[in-house]
């Protein structure tokens, strides 16, 4: 076990499962501590300090949602949610409380060990870089410019919001309500449909096979993903 | 003689019904006054004494302080008060005593009449209510109160007795106690003041506590118990198999007609029937002469007392009362006729042999009784009811006379008088046809007089010298009675035939319009249509909810003759509370009740069940206007046929609906079996090789090297997917069956649709073509659902072709639909499977296992129709499957996204 490891809090009710992650985390040079209740999470955070959160949403003394929402109250540490539930509604409820990535049991564990590298970099950043590379895909925040293979883009206003909205949340999942509210107002939350024909649009300018999207990914049911660099 | 000793089976069954039912007990007294009540109370007392539970119900002490005194230590059952025209009356608490339930119930004075406003007329319905309900009764009831009797008593007496009690409702006692007093004896307490007599009725009361009625009263009393005591003799020696002279079983029938007379008639065949112990039948014969409106009342009236009296009534219909009545005494194995003599002039006799000689020589083997009628009363034969002459038939003979005579005289050189003579019968004739007898004769007679005055000699001058001419007005007047009496008949016998038609029209119409009803609600409206439509009345039907209690299903109205059907909901102004009540004291007792009837008379419709043999399926109401609500025997009976038809049509639908049922447990419990078979199977295969690898390595973990230990635990990986994704299928499944399943519709790009699938897809390094034209439309859908139907054609596609080979995607909008496609380049699916496919568990018989689980299909089926779709098998052009699912598309496209504001437009 190193010390330098990152430190990762399993908050899970099952036995198998956090013996599991434990294990497996652990060989990859994390620094774990598991608890099975949500209230025993809430109190060890403080003193254990993680540097992210593996949040269960079948909790035996609570909902995780609920758990979450009171985490964020006090704490910005990212949290990754682990669930059987696979309902988008669940989904977006646990994002739209403050989680960064939202994993539905069964998963692989390559899936997992990625997601967490994602959401340990964005921790990690102070201050968000300016330029985001992705493939042959160049979205330089500062100079609202993006370049595909080398060859500017040029963008519509809105279409450049959502670039620039997915690109500063690069890997993880954006709901559609955060996007519409960002970039059209909270009285639009509700019209995805803007949503499908901007995404369209900019896929056929920014992605190689628009039916086959590499970088502008979509989210079932739940909202969009702009997949950096691995 | 072994056959006559065996009980029979109707009785048997009355001797079974007899012990669910409460048995009753008769205290039957000669006059008011002689301590029936008094003797009441101490059988009570003495059944209290036994331990028995009993309540008073009602009881008339009339202050007598000997009869008080018993009531101490008995129950009293709170009366009940009822407020009817500003004085508050007590009566009996029927509905409480029916929720007590005592053991034995007193109810004093069977032949009393409720107030208005009770659950029925009379208190012996109360009486029957409670023995229906299992509570012994004891009640008392004086002998002049006996329906059958009553005219005896009022020949007796002078004294017409009002409150009358049937006399099945006696005849059913399983005991009749005679409270017996010498009529010396009964004065006495008279002159005592120990009998209650009301102050209003006291002189007419004490003319009628003469010795002399008395003794006769007396006498019906004691040869009443005596034949009942008789009758329950052989009712015991028939159960018990005793050997007797059985007597044939004798069958009484009375013919009812519309007179007065014809009530005493009826009584009298009770008296018969009851003395001979045989069943009692009343028929009416309907002939082609119709009857006025009163005589009508007065028929229905007479046949109303039959039913009261326990006669099985029924009404003929024949043109000669003769011959119908003897066919169907005949059929009915009738051994008594009973039939009044009818005042006819001797003249009349001679010329027309009246009904009752003809039945009487008719009925071989049956003894007709012919009871004069009394002087007194006119003989009441039916008339036809005589409208007052409309002008026209004044003057249309009048003015074809003149016609004739003028013609007749324009042409008079030329025409001979045996001409002219003809000539002057045609108005006669038309006249007869057209307007009947009398006008016939007004043309007869003026046609001999226009004749006589401008054509005989002397002319213009009436003059009948020639007596060939009083032969032409007989001619006349001959050929116009009997042309005119051929037409009228005629015209009877249409109408009659029309009125028969219109009845079984009506029957085949309900019956035909029933037919194509497919719920007990539609049901319900066409009938209360058809019903509203026949009778001219508003009609209400009821049908149970699942809780039993009855719902408004159909309402009709008649405007004008057309019935005009209101929606359920609309409530028809008269159906308030009360009606409801009663309907469902109908649907409850399965009885007729309601306006026109003795039970709950107040309500303002009249109600009949709508059932079959055992079982009540509904309500029918109907309601009409004050002079004709109350409805004819023959409406009663017709209306009776009408709701045994929807009976019979709403158990139809009930057993259909039962099938159903039946079929939806059995189909549910196969695909259960189908589902634990697939499981076990499914599920154990993939766990097998789980269990098998990671037992193998941890047993034996030294032999294996890292490949071996790599290749286990890929082994471990793979089935466990496998079963994760069966899992998921079943879920899916459990989803689309349970009918749970409600897309959350949101605008859905196709394109983005199939990138994301394929995104997630397992497609084994297959080359995947997606054909989507550019201009695509935004379509309503579940993203989320859309795309596990893809996926799940996706994986089909790859698993049911050979490796390498590609597979298509294709979307094109067809008319108002957006048509998807996905293709391989697979063996295709056989013509007969192609609808299989889409069955729960079925798999393609194919080489090898591509380890489907036969779910996708069906689960890509529902969801695709949870959205208003299709979705199909076909060959694809160049051999292999397509599978096509097609997806509405909504009328107008959502509006453009707007701009947001350009504060961050880019440089």
């Amino acid at each position: 076990m190193t010390t330098e490891g990152p430190r990762i809090l399993v908050i899970d009710d099952e036995a198998q499962i956090r013996r599991f992650l434990t294990s497996s985390l652990t060989a990859h040079g994390y620094r774990v501590q598991a608890e099975e209740t949500g209230q025993a999470g809430l109190r060890e955070t403080p003193v254990f300090h993680p540097d992210l959160i593996l949040l269960d949403l079948s909790l035996p003394d609570r909902d995780g949602v609920e758990v979450l929402r009171e985490l964020r109250e006090w704490s910005s540490t990212p949290v990754i949610v682990l669930s059987v539930r696979e309902r988008e509604e669940d989904k977006i409820a646990a994002l739209d409380a403050g989680a960064d990535d939202y994993l539905t049991k069964p998963f692989s564990m390559g899936e997992l060990l990625a997601r967490l590298r994602v959401a340990l970099r964005h921790s990690a950043r102070t201050e968000s870089e300016p330029v985001i590379t992705s493939g042959a895909l160049v979205i330089d925040l500062s100079r609202r410019q993006v370049t595909r293979a080398g060859r500017e883009v040029s963008l519509t206003p809105t279409e450049w919001q959502i670039v620039r909205i997915l690109a500063s949340h690069a890997g993880r999942v954006v709901t559609h309500r955060q996007l519409l509210r960002e970039v059209w107002g909270p009285q639009f939350e509700a019209e995805t449909h803007y949503l499908r024909v901007f995404l369209s649009g900019l896929r056929r300018k920014l992605e190689d096979d628009p039916t086959r999207p590499r970088y502008f990914l979509t989210e079932p049911g739940v909202g969009y993903r702009f997949a950096e660099d691995a | 003689m072994a056959e006559d000793k065996r009980p029979d089976p109707e009785k048997l069954l009355q001797q079974i019904q007899k012990s669910a039912r409460g048995r009753l007990t008769v205290f039957l007294g000669p006059a008011a006054g002689v301590g029936k009540t008094y003797a009441m109370l101490l059988a009570a007392r003495e059944a209290q004494g036994e331990g028995r539970e009993v309540v008073l119900g009602w009881v008339e002490t009339h202050g007598r302080p000997e009869t008080e005194a018993l009531l101490g230590g008995l129950e009293q059952f709170p009366p009940r008060e009822v407020e009817y025209q500003g004085t508050r009356l007590r009566e009996m608490d029927l509905l409480g005593l029916l929720a007590r339930h005592p053991q034995l119930a007193l109810v004093d004075e069977l032949a009393h009449t409720n107030a208005p406003g009770s659950v029925h007329a009379k208190r012996y319905q109360d009486v029957e209510d409670l023995l229906a309900a299992g509570t012994d009764v004891f009640t008392t009831v004086n002998i002049q109160h006996l329906e059958s009797l009553n005219d005896v008593v009022a020949q007796i007496t002078g004294v017409v007795v009002r409150e009358t009690v049937p006399d099945r409702v006696v005849g059913v006692a399983d005991e009749v106690r005679l409270i017996d007093l010498s009529p010396d004896q009964l004065i006495q307490r008279l002159q005592e003041g120990k009998v209650y007599i009301p102050a209003q009725a006291q002189r007419a009361l004490h003319s009628f506590f003469r010795p002399g009625n008395l003794n006769a009263l007396r006498e019906l009393a004691l040869r009443h118990t005596a034949e009942t005591v008789d009758a329950q003799l052989g009712d015991y020696m028939r159960e018990h198999g005793i050997e007797g002279p059985w007597p044939v079983k004798e069958r009484v029938l009375v013919c009812v007609g519309p007179s007065p007379f014809s009530a005493d008639l009826v009584r009298m065949g009770r008296r018969m029937a009851s003395r001979l112990r045989a069943d009692l039948i009343a028929v009416s014969v309907e002939t082609r002469v119709p009857l006025t409106p009163e005589a009508r009342a007065r028929l229905t009236a007479n046949m109303h007392l039959a039913e009261q009296l326990g006669a099985e009534t029924a009404t003929l219909y024949g043109d000669h009362v003769a011959p119908t009545l003897a066919d169907y005494a005949r059929s009915r194995n009738v051994t008594q006729i009973v039939i009044g003599q009818p005042l006819h002039s001797r003249l009349r006799d001679l010329l027309r042999p009246s009904p009752v000689d003809s039945l009487i020589r008719l009925s071989t083997g049956i003894s007709v009784h012919v009871i004069p009628s009394p002087a007194r009363s006119k003989p009441h034969r039916p008339r036809p009811a005589r409208p007052p002459w409309p002008l026209r038939a004044i003057l249309e003979p009048l003015f074809s006379v003149a016609l004739v005579s003028a013609f007749c005289y324009a042409l008079s050189p030329y025409l001979t008088a045996v001409e002219r003579n003809l000539i002057f019968l045609l108005p006669v004739l038309l006249s007869a046809v057209r307007l009947g007898r009398g006008p016939a004769i007004l043309a007869a007679v003026g046609g001999t007089l226009a004749l006589d005055f401008l054509f005989v000699p002397p002319l213009y001058h009436f003059s009948v010298s020639d007596v060939s001419y009083v032969f032409t007005l007989l001619m006349f007047l001959a050929v116009g009675l009997i042309i005119s009496t051929l037409a009228a008949r005629l015209r009877e016998e249409a109408q009659a035939a029309k009125d028969r038609e219109a009845r079984t029209h009506a029957l085949y119409r309900l019956g035909r319009s029933i037919t194509a009803t497919s719920s007990p609600e539609d049901t319900a409206q066409v009938v209360a249509a058809e019903v509203c439509e026949l009778f001219h009345a508003e009609t209400v039907a009821l049908l149970p909810r699942e809780d039993g209690q009855l719902r408004l299903s159909g309402a009709a109205a008649c405007e004008g003759g057309e019935a005009e059907t209101a929606a359920p909901a609309v409530t028809p102004e008269f159906f308030d509370e009360n009606e409801r009540a009663t309907a469902t004291w109908v649907y409850d007792h399965q009885e007729p009740a309601g306006a026109g009837s003795d039970t709950l008379a107040g309500a303002s419709a009249y109600y009949v069940p709508l059932r079959t043999a055992d079982h009540t399926w509904g309500v029918l109401g109907l309601h009409r206007p004050a002079p004709r609500a109350a409805l004819t025997t023959d409406e009663q009976h017709m209306l009776e046929a009408l709701a045994g038809l929807a009976g019979l049509a709403l158990e139809r639908m009930h057993l259909a609906a039962e099938a159903r049922r039946a079929e939806v447990f059995s189909s549910a419990e196969q695909f259960r079996q189908t589902l634990l078979d697939s499981v076990s199977h499914d599920l154990r295969t993939p766990l097998a090789a789980v269990i098998g690898a990671a037992t193998s390595y941890l047993e034996a973990a030294e032999v294996y090297d890292a490949a071996g230990v790599r290749g286990l635990l890929e082994t471990i990986r793979d089935q466990a997917t496998l079963m994760n994704d069966l899992i998921e299928k079943m879920l899916d499944m459990a989803r689309v069956e349970s009918g749970t399943l409600a897309p959350s519709l949101d605008w859905c790009d196709l394109q983005d649709l199939v990138g994301a699938t394929l995104a997630r897809a397992d497609l084994a390094d297959r080359a995947v073509r997606a054909d989507l034209p550019p201009d695509l439309p935004l379509v309503r859908g579940d993203f989320v659902l859309l795309q596990r139907v893809l996926s799940n054609l996706l994986d089909n596609a790859v698993k049911y072709s050979p490796p390498g080979s590609p597979v298509e995607i294709f979307a094109r909008v067809v008319g108002p639909e957006v048509e998807i496609a996905v293709q391989d380049r697979g063996p295709g699916i056989p013509p007969e499977e192609r609808e299989l496919v889409f069955d729960k568990f079925y798999r393609v018989k194919t080489s090898g296992d591509p380890g489907g689980t036969g779910l996708g299909l069906s689960i890509c089926r529902g969801l695709v129709e949870a959205h208003g779709g299709r979705i199909w098998v076909e060959d694809a052009a160049g051999g292999g499957a397509r599978v096509v699912f097609t997806l509405p598309l909504t009328a107008h496209q959502p509006g453009p996204a707007p701009e947001t504001l350009a504060e961050e437009s880019s440089p």
